[in-house]
């Protein structure tokens, strides 16, 4: 059983920083912008926290500054989509490739360094109990952090008026432009958001996860993301689940190994990738679906005429 | 044929680029020594140096070699250089460029170096863990099990879960030797003890390695070793409060109450014997596989928690091992299917070794590759 | 005083052109400040960077042998984008092709017969194809993004190929490393310039420029891909089906991926290991938006992208500079074309205050804009 809690723990731990990244990434796309940048934004990210948890020796100070220049970086996207019409996929690569590179140069004098990065808290008393100790206590604070801003962004996007803006606004931006509202304005919040939560999902890796900093730690996660964004059909407790479960997979594959069970991993590391595929292509097939999920204006750019 | 004028404004640009990019100045080449112009050497390393690891040790040895060879000797690296098409080109670089002793350090260089040094027939070229030859390519690597024997001791000793952790990279021979030959270690005076382990199918990916770990400790395990590149194996036993086992480096600083010991890589004497006999011009294609004895392999500085006779025994038997009275693979050797390997008495041959494609008794679990 | 984009009324064809080069010229003014910045003597580091990978024979074997598959697969994907067919998977069909055509090669590994290489390389061209097939089923079929659907096969992609070279296709003679059998020499490209590794594959790259041309310029249905992609409702009107337009444009860029695929494994590879492509299928995306979606354009691109990668190792080399300016390089590059692409379609209003119209309907004063 506390076996059972333990896996729980793990599998939470390595979900986290997906969950961080898709949330912003579909609050992005729920205004209608993709942004394919994610992996270089979870890299500057980490690299940033590291160096500043480094620099001074706060890891608190470190997930600020991870934040930041996610959305920093971001920004340049928003530029170049929004304001100078750019296509948002070439864009989105673009961001990508100069992100990873750029973290990787500017990290080049950390890779050895040791920090104390964010570990799970003790609750005097409360850690203690078994299995719900761990289960409910045993977590890192960032992952607490992760389920609160699930709360938050399903609570924002549908339960307040900015929310609803923002969804109009990536269903049909002409009529959101037509109604007053600032369409550019919204767009650049909601990618700056995106590029914020992707940021505090790379300060995560390199806080918490794994406490050092390596060139490509995020390890294809930023995709995993975008794919996640998908699989879930924008709606964000589904993008927590299937955090979980993409998180999760290596995880299973581990335990399988380590029960003695000999598992080819290829073959379920493929899982979630043909699993999306197969979502998207169910959520896609008629109108009324897809118009029921995908923001419909989602890649398109919008010029205010 | 009437040409756009934008056609010609084009290729004026592109002609008026690549002058000025001619006419930049050449770099300058490094003023030539008074005396003889020195031995250059070159590596070629598979990863980033960072702190630790495997090119960490590798680089730690190119530095070792310089600094006793003073300033007869310039070596110059490259890191970070993917196996794969690009890693010809650098070592044809290295080549071409005027180092006369290449070393090129991982598996994956093999071809690639094959075919530089038929092109360089006078540059002489030493390849790590690799298998092919040529008439001036030598292969070397190191008894790495050697270490893993000792280590499996001081894990023996110090678990009390019975329950060891092992984070494997890739299931080739040489890393499969080193599982066996830790469990056999530990066996040897903990008989009851168990090795798991899990394959990460990475050389470096430490959140993998990490969640390996961690997944290992769930399970029971409460000594940690890896065969993979990153600290984040020692790293997680440290933050789950259990006992590693370092390799490649001394791993202490990144798990300084967990790290019981570590296997280390020792290159530097390697390297410098190798320049030398290049420069006197007595180097020869080579077959070498040292270890304890050859000062290849070193055990880090016990944490001050194992016990002393512990730390005697695992002395006593390095030296056992390095004056060749005793070899961690000398029958019995059963595999985990109860099948025997070797006969009592026996030692295994190092043709065998290079195949080794089993789990000995003790290892949990079946090799994912073996038939 | 207000800045405003105004869409032009018609594409500007100066800005075309002139794009690239201002791209290029902000990338390298970035590059001359990086290195500065580092304390490196920035013209030497051009030289070290720009001039030096290409001062030998050798080395512009290398440049084209590695334009060459960027070549390939720009030339395919941009038949795509020209018609908004959003191939994103390029590196997983060149994977595909190169399982293809390596598995016929390790098929055919005792066989010395002349057909080997030619067959290897439609299979690799089939394989490319068949998995751009798939996102170009689903969009026209179940309407899914193509974007989305090739960039996840492209993972699925990798997978199978590690799947293969750690199990079935493993050479029995490899000590147990993740790799295939070295090819016979039937399956290997010829060196087309001795002294070098330059190989066969740049004839078919150059090949496939050439046909990418013909078919965009002078071929009906390249025609109708163009109109496809700047006026969709027009096309429509005209019966240029659309479904067909997406099949061509996914199949183009598959089938081309696939060649350079088999490309890289029957040549500087020789054998197939669990990564064939340094990301081959991503620079060329890179490489058709700044070659202008033109094959002469992709030609000049693929060069200039070949000397990006070229030249980050060089100064790895000589200037002891990270592996990753490349990257940094490649992503500036892009970023700094698409902000000039800007003015090919819009126009910079450097406006004064937005005049009061005299009566409606008639436009503003003159010496407002211009």
């Amino acid at each position: 059983m506390d076996q059972l809690a333990e896996l729980l723990v793990l599998t939470l731990a390595a979900g986290t920083p997906l969950v961080f990244a898709a949330l912003g990434e579909l609050v992005t796309e729920k205004s209608g912008v993709l942004n394919l940048g994610v992996e270089g934004m979870m890299l500057v990210g980490a690299v940033t926290s590291f160096i500043v948890t480094a620099a001074t020796g706060s890891p608190w100070l470190g997930v600020g500054a991870g934040i930041g220049a996610g959305a920093a970086l971001s920004l340049v996207f928003a530029v170049l989509t929004l304001s100078l019409m750019a296509n948002q996929v070439a864009a989105g690569l673009a961001l990508s490739l100069f992100g990873v590179g750029l973290s990787a140069f500017v990290g080049l004098d950390y890779v050895s360094i040791v920090i104390t990065g964010i570990t799970p808290l003790a609750v005097p008393g409360l850690s203690d109990l078994p299995v719900i100790g761990k289960l409910l206590f045993g977590h890192n604070p960032l992952v607490y952090l992760s389920l609160a801003l699930f709360a938050a962004i399903h609570w924002f996007l549908y339960r307040t008026r900015p929310g609803l803006v923002v969804r109009a606004v990536g269903e049909s931006p002409q009529s959101a432009h037509a109604i007053g509202y600032p369409v550019v304005r919204i767009r650049y919040l909601a990618v700056m958001f995106g590029g914020a939560c992707a940021g505090m999902g790379g300060a995560y890796l390199a806080l918490a996860y794994t406490p050092l900093w390596t060139e490509g730690m995020t390890a294809g996660r930023g995709w995993i993301a975008l794919a996640l964004v998908v699989f879930a059909t924008w709606r964000p407790w589904r993008v927590l689940a299937g955090a979980y479960l993409f998180g999760g997979v290596t995880l299973a594959t581990f335990q399988a190994q380590a029960a003695g069970v000999s598992v080819p991993s290829q073959l379920l590391a493929m899982l979630p990738y043909l699993a999306t595929i197969v979502v998207l292509a169910i959520i896609s097939r008629d109108a009324v679906t897809i118009r029921r999920n995908a923001p419909a204006s989602l890649g398109k750019p919008f010029h205010p005429g | 044929m009437h040409v756009p004028a934008r056609w010609t404004a084009l290729a004026a640009a592109a002609a008026l680029a690549a002058a000025a990019l001619a006419a930049l100045p050449a770099t300058a080449q490094p003023a030539a020594p008074a005396a003889a112009a020195p031995f250059k050497v070159g590596y070629v390393y598979v990863s980033p140096i960072g702190d630790a690891g495997w090119t960490y040790q590798h680089d730690s040895g190119r530095k070792e070699m310089e600094k006793a060879l003073g300033g007869k000797v310039v070596s110059k690296y490259v890191e970070s250089v993917p196996e794969g098409a690009d890693a010809e080109r650098v070592i044809r670089e290295l080549a071409q460029s005027g180092h006369q002793l290449v070393f090129t350090t991982s598996f994956g260089y093999m071809n690639p170096t094959l075919k530089v040094a038929k092109a360089f027939p006078k540059t002489k070229f030493e390849h790590a863990t690799g298998y092919k030859s040529d008439v001036n390519v030598g292969i070397y690597n190191a008894r790495f099990y050697e270490g893993r024997y000792l280590a499996g001791i001081v894990a023996g000793k110090m678990t009390k879960t019975n329950v060891a952790g092992y984070v494997a990279a890739f299931p080739i021979p040489e890393v499969v030797m080193g599982i066996n030959a830790f469990a056999r270690g530990m066996r040897s005076v903990n008989p009851k003890a168990e090795v798991k382990v899990i394959w990460v199918n990475s050389w470096y990916d430490p959140g993998r390695e990490s969640e390996a770990a961690n997944t290992l400790i769930s399970q029971g395990a409460d000594v940690v070793t890896h065969h993979t590149d990153s600290t984040a194996a020692v790293q997680a036993a440290e933050a789950k409060k259990v006992h590693a086992i370092g390799y490649h480096s001394d791993m202490s600083k990144y798990g300084p109450t967990a790290q019981l010991t570590a296997v280390t890589h020792q290159w530097g004497a390697y390297y410098t014997k190798a320049v030398q006999d290049a420069m006197a011009g007595t180097w020869k294609p080579g077959n070498v596989w040292g270890g304890l004895k050859e000062g290849m392999i070193k055990m880090a500085p016990f944490n001050p928690v194992v016990p002393k006779d512990t730390q005697d025994l695992v002395n006593k038997t390095a030296a056992d091992i390095a004056a060749g009275k005793f070899h961690p693979f000398t029958g019995p050797v059963k595999d985990n299917d109860g099948k025997e390997r070797l006969a009592a008495g026996k030692v295994i041959t190092d043709a065998d070794l290079s195949k080794m494609n089993y789990y000995v008794e003790g290892v949990q679990g079946k090799l994912p590759t073996s038939k | 005083m207000r800045i405003r984009l105004e869409p032009r009324p018609e594409p500007s064809r100066l800005a075309g052109w002139l794009s690239p080069l201002i791209a290029a010229a902000a990338t390298l003014i970035v590059g001359y400040l990086l290195f500065s910045a580092l304390g490196k003597n920035p013209w030497q580091a051009f030289h070290v960077f720009f001039v030096k990978p290409v001062a030998t024979l050798y080395g512009i074997g290398e440049l084209l042998l590695k334009a060459g598959p960027l070549m390939l697969c720009a030339v395919g994907l941009a038949v795509g984008y020209r018609a908004n067919v959003w191939n994103i998977g390029a590196e997983g069909q060149l994977t595909m092709g190169a399982i293809f055509g390596g598995g016929i090669a390790l098929a055919l590994h005792e066989s010395t017969s002349p057909l080997v290489l030619p067959l290897m390389i439609v299979a690799g061209a089939l394989g490319g194809l068949a998995w751009a097939a798939i996102p170009a089923l689903l969009r026209t079929r179940f309407n899914a993004n193509e974007i989305l659907v090739s960039l996840m096969l492209v993972y699925v992609a990798g997978y199978t190929l590690s799947l293969l070279v750690h199990g079935p296709w493993r050479d029995p003679e490899g000590f147990n490393f993740p790799q295939s059998k070295m090819f016979g020499d039937a399956a290997l490209l010829p060196i087309l310039l001795p002294e070098t590794r330059l190989n066969w594959g740049l004839l078919l790259a150059l090949g496939a420029v050439a046909a990418g041309w013909l078919f965009m310029r002078r071929s009906l249905a390249g025609y109708q891909m163009r109109v496809a992609g700047l006026a969709p409702a027009a096309a429509n009107y005209a019966g240029i089906s659309a479904p067909r337009t997406v099949w061509i444009g996914m199949l183009a860029g598959g089938a081309c991926a696939g060649i350079a695929g088999v490309n890289e494994v029957a040549g500087p590879l020789g054998q197939l290991q669990p990564s064939v492509s340094p990301g081959y299928g991503f620079a060329a995306i890179i490489v058709a938006f700044v070659g202008r979606l033109h094959p002469v354009g992709i030609l000049c691109a693929s060069l200039l992208m070949s000397l990006l990668y070229l030249g980050g190792e060089s100064a790895q080399m000589g200037l002891a500079l990270p592996s990753a300016v490349t990257g940094l390089f490649q992503g500036a590059l892009l970023f700094f074309l698409l902000a000039s692409d800007v003015f090919i379609d819009y126009r910079l209003r450097l406006g004064g205050r937005r005049l009061r119209t005299r009566a409606a309907g008639m436009s503003p004063a003159p010496g407002a804009g211009r």
